[in-house]
């Protein structure tokens, strides 16, 4: 597999959270992805942007345009080094939240997704990649 | 290698300090009076310094600019030139302000340098060091630049929402922009005061505009909407494209409200549910004056 281009940004403030969507939107374009594909991965990319922020304590957003044959797609890596997740599954339940959102995002993020990838370790990190091909 | 340089900074910095000031002063460096006297010398005289003290920290040999020795250094050469940046200065002005460093200290290596050797390896060394953060104060100043025009692109795309009166009684908030911002807040709440000041019966939050629902935008929806119940008037949502639609019901978002494609949709219910209705007249009135 190919990788045509890869960013890394970083997450600190709110508007990151608005250029990694932008970034993502171009990125999306450039694959060759269509309006609804294009939708899915910036509305994926955004919740995991701003899970990085708001529970990561901010981190980077890797943006990889990757090429499988003919197929091109995006695969996006958040890290970060805040608390972890303690029980994924849970995490991953539609609803949970321990931050008054809808808890809604990651497994919304995993639903909008060809690929989801959780990697978390509680007191180190986590890291999510997710991946969606055209 | 002990730094001669450090040294001999050490024991003229203030001479060093006067002679750049100067030189910063009657260059485009002053800015036009963009940067205060006072505050050109506090900046020179925290770089001098830190440079002298990373010099004498030093090992020599190839000086890098990059390693952790010369952090103070790097760190307050960002200070400067992100400032620079935002103030307008030119990338030439900005460099400036270490690149005329260097006559001052020439002049005193010439000076105090014990032989020809010393004075040969010590200038060689300043250049580097000097020429190095020459063009790390570029870099940071061009990254700076980018920073301040993505702002105002940021500031532009940022939620501006008048609340409009369609009818008596049916209020429409078109919301453009993105909702990241503290603002969605105070447009929401903007939202809510009008209800309440003109008793309206209907409000239509129009999301066109809105280029990403994802779950904190669909989450203040979700908020208004039951706000607005609360005072009594119901909520229309209209807007929601195709993409938009489906991408929400991945999310498994949903808002329990009725939708329309478009704003003019949604005026046409609320006018219906509101006891009226658009009716065409026989004969368009334009028509008789204009043919
Ligand atoms: N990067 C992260 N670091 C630590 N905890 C996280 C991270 N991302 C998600 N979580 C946890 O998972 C929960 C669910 O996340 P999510 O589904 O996005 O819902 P919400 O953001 O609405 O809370 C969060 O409330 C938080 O406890
Ligand atoms: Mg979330």
């Amino acid at each position: 597999m190919a990788v045509l281009k890869d960013d890394t940004l970083p997450i600190r403030t709110s508007e990151d959270v608005v250029r990694v969507r932008k970034e993502v939107r171009v990125q999306a374009i450039a694959a060759g992805f269509g309006i609804v594909d294009q939708t899915k991965i910036i509305t994926a990319a955004s919740e995991l942007a701003r899970n990085t922020l708001d529970y990561g304590g901010g981190g980077t957003a890797r943006l990889e345009l990757v090429q499988n044959g003919a197929r091109k797609g995006l695969r996006l890596t958040f890290e970060d080094k805040g608390p972890g997740i303690p029980d994924l599954q849970l995490a991953l339940t539609d609803g949970y939240t321990t931050g008054g959102g809808l808890g809604l995002g990651l497994s919304g993020a995993k639903r909008l997704s060809n690929e989801f990838d959780i990697h978390s370790v509680v007191g180190e990190g986590t890291r999510i990649t997710i991946a969606r091909w055209k | 290698m002990v730094s001669a340089l450090a040294n001999i900074l050490e024991t003229n910095e203030s001479g060093v300090l006067a002679k750049w000031l100067e030189l910063l002063l009657t260059s485009a460096n002053a800015g036009g009076g963009r940067i205060k006297e006072a505050e050109l010398k506090a900046q020179c005289r925290e770089f001098l310094t830190a440079l002298r003290q990373a010099l004498a920290a030093d090992m020599g040999g190839d000086t890098d600019i990059q390693s952790d020795t010369f952090e103070r250094v790097r760190d307050l050469l960002s200070d400067v030139s992100r400032s620079r940046a935002i103030q307008g200065f030119s990338p030439s002005e900005t460099a400036t302000f270490v690149f005329s460093l260097k006559q001052p200290i020439f002049e005193l290596l010439r000076q105090f340098s014990q032989d020809a050797l010393t004075l040969a390896d010590e200038s060689w060394r300043v250049t580097q060091v000097l020429d190095q953060l020459g063009l790390f104060t570029t870099e940071v100043y061009q990254k700076s630049r980018e920073e301040v025009v993505a702002r105002q692109q940021d500031e532009i795309a940022e939620l501006s929402t008048p609340v409009v009166k369609l009818w008596d009684g049916i209020l429409a908030l078109p919301l453009i922009g993105t909702l990241d911002s503290a603002r969605t807040q105070t447009v929401m709440e903007t939202l809510l005061q009008s209800i309440v000041d003109q008793s309206a019966e209907i409000a239509i939050i129009d999301i066109t505009g809105v280029p990403t629902v994802d779950t904190l935008v669909a989450q203040h929806l979700l908020k208004t909407i039951a706000a607005a119940r609360l005072m009594g008037a119901d909520c229309i949502v209209s807007g929601i494209r195709p993409q938009i639609a489906q991408t929400m019901v991945h999310l498994g978002v949903e808002l329990n409200v009725v939708s329309k494609a478009s704003l003019a949709d949604a005026l046409a219910l609320a006018l219906t549910r509101t006891g009226r209705a658009v009716v065409r007249v026989k004969t368009p009135i334009a028509s008789t004056t204009s043919h």
